[in-house]
């Protein structure tokens, strides 16, 4: 039996400021993610490019909060009731798991401090020449850090979901979809950060087949959002938002094809990395612009 | 109210929309005793319902559900006029308390769903949540708004103002286990006869555990803009599904990482 949805539910109006944090908390959370991965492919060389992860995750992790506490209708000043219950007389920490919006204010605070130390540490390193942790130490720190970071490339999408809203709520896709996205998002922002740090080239023909099993798995992933909310009778709703839907799967389709075509010349030096730069930036530039219209079309279609 | 309201006990709205004649006065009494400014007058041109909707400023909302013929009806078919007044269902499992991250919403003494002020910060995710569109955005003070079902009335003894006013007892109001008694007898009454088309919405716990402000109608749920059993559905439904598909991604990614990313050292 088919179970058609039906919905009486009011829009929260959550526009501009959302998406951006959505597209943000998916960058950080991926560059970090990235960050980690890179450093632990064995390969010495790769630390340029896990130093631009960690370097780029910061500032993206910090628009964050910012974005998040813009939007609140009250005063900015009640940001942290997410953390804590003000309620009169039982002032207590509050974290309701099934709540993800309260999950996710905890977890964007403790991310902010894995990241932060992260990037302080790959500057550190930059400056001093080796890092101020030991590399075991950075090592485990990534590692639990990425786990946070995971969670907020994807819990934004749970967000939706557990609501009432049409679209949102039809759909078990939307975190695994903001993750995929998230992690191809980054890996496009890196490969274009690529050009203030040459050393970091030797990695940047992987990054791009990373970029590609993300796109894959964010294809897969958009392919079952299609179904399911189909599934639920709201196809029409997505549908009206069909030009955004186009740029998010342009950006897809031209990662799927950056990958096709890997570097061939022994990427060392300048001269090597210039063709590959121009095909790159396209590319990137394509994911990264996907990656905000995939958000916005998923938002926007439930208002 | 011949007996005392008494905290700790359970109370409600019985709204009977088969006496209900669409006067309005509890949207009037609603506003009054509120203090609700009113939205900013509007022609919605469609309808005798000219309220549109609960939000941050309509607390009760008498709707229309009109079914007017294009020639004139004959004696007797008189389906022409639902009108039901709507109201926060004060539901016993309520999605905008599930989702709530600040602990603003909370039951009170009396069993009723109130969002306290000085706690809500304006996040809405209770809209995102309440499947009957209750909750709307107070724009002077940037947080969520909606019926109270008069907790300062009832911390005072009285009983809500819309019930008060209500000249036709279709809005009743006392101990939750009194108005389910009634209703039964009142739908009895009309199965008796012939409307058997009368039922009642969030009597029992099929929809969200119980609604603490039931209702009796005259046509299907859906007819009123209420999800029925099937779709009446909590937030937290999509918790583990979302999760897991989030967690299956980060791992396949994580390893697609790792095997993008390894590489034999040569020297």
């Amino acid at each position: 039996m088919v179970f058609l949805a039906e919905h009486f539910v009011r829009a929260p109006q959550w526009t501009w400021y959302i998406l951006f944090y959505f597209f943000f908390a998916g960058l950080a959370g991926g560059a970090y993610v990235l960050g980690t991965l890179l450093r632990l492919s064995g390969d010495p060389r790769d630390e340029h490019a896990s130093k631009l992860g960690y370097y780029v995750a910061l500032p993206a992790l910090v628009l964050c909060p910012i974005l998040l506490t813009a939007d609140l209708g009250a005063s900015w000043s009640r940001f942290w009731h997410m953390l804590i219950d003000v309620t009169p007389g039982e002032t207590s920490p509050i974290l309701h798991y099934w709540s993800p919006m309260s999950t996710g204010a905890w977890a964007l605070l403790i991310f902010g401090v894995f990241a932060f130390v992260s990037a302080a540490d790959a500057w550190l390193a930059d400056r001093r020449g080796a890092p101020l942790l030991p590399p075991a130490v950075g090592r485990v720190i990534g590692i639990a850090g990425s786990l946070f970071a995971l969670f907020i490339a994807s819990y934004t999408g749970v967000l939706l979901s557990v609501s009432n809203q049409p679209v949102w709520s039809d759909t078990w896709t939307l975190g695994g979809l903001f993750l995929a996205s998230g992690l191809s998002g980054a890996a496009a922002l890196i490969t274009l950060l690529v050009r203030y740090r040459s050393e970091a080239v030797v990695s940047l023909a992987r990054l791009r087949v990373a970029d590609g099993y993300f796109s894959i798995l964010e294809l897969v992933l958009l392919v079952a959002f299609f179904i399911t909310v189909a599934l639920a009778g709201e196809a029409t709703r997505i549908v009206s938002w069909f030009p955004l839907w186009i740029v998010a799967l342009v950006g897809i389709v031209a990662s799927l094809l950056g990958v096709r075509r890997p570097a061939r010349a022994p990427v060392t030096g300048e001269t090597a990395a210039a063709p590959l730069a121009i095909e790159a930036t396209v590319v990137s530039v394509l994911v990264l612009v996907a990656v905000l219209a995939m958000r916005a079309a998923v938002i926007f279609s439930a208002q | 109210m011949a007996q005392s309201i008494q905290a700790g006990q359970s109370y409600g709205f019985f709204t009977d929309t088969s006496v209900c004649i669409g006067c309005k006065a509890c949207e009037v009494a609603c506003k009054e005793w509120n203090q609700l400014q009113g939205d900013s007058p509007a022609f919605l041109a469609d309808s005798f319902d000219n309220t549109g909707s609960l939000d941050a400023q309509n607390w009760r909302h008498v709707q229309f559900v009109e079914h007017v013929p294009d020639e004139s009806a004959t004696a007797g078919n008189g389906t022409a006029w639902l009108m039901m007044s709507d109201v926060c269902k004060h539901c016993k499992h309520a999605s905008c308390m599930e989702v709530c991250p600040t602990g603003a919403i909370i039951r009170t003494e009396f069993d009723t769903v109130f969002i306290q002020q000085d706690v809500c910060n304006g996040c809405r995710n209770c809209i995102a949540a309440c499947p009957y569109s209750v909750i709307g955005m107070n724009q002077q003070t940037g947080t969520a708004h909606k019926c109270t079902l008069c907790y300062d009335r009832l911390q005072g003894g009285l009983e809500p103002a819309c019930a008060k006013a209500c000249p036709t007892q279709s809005i009743q109001f006392g101990p939750l286990a009194d108005l389910q008694k009634a209703a039964d007898v009142r739908l009895a009454t009309l199965h008796s006869q012939g409307q058997t088309q009368a039922q009642l919405y969030g009597r029992d716990e099929s929809v969200y555990g119980g609604l603490n402000a039931f209702f009796l109608l005259m046509d299907k749920p859906e007819t009123y803009g209420l999800p029925n059993a099937d779709n009446a559905r909590l937030p937290s439904r999509n918790d583990a599904g979302g999760y897991l598909a989030a967690l299956v991604t980060g791992v396949l990614a994580v390893v697609a990482g790792l095997v993008a990313f390894r590489r034999r050292v040569t020297r």
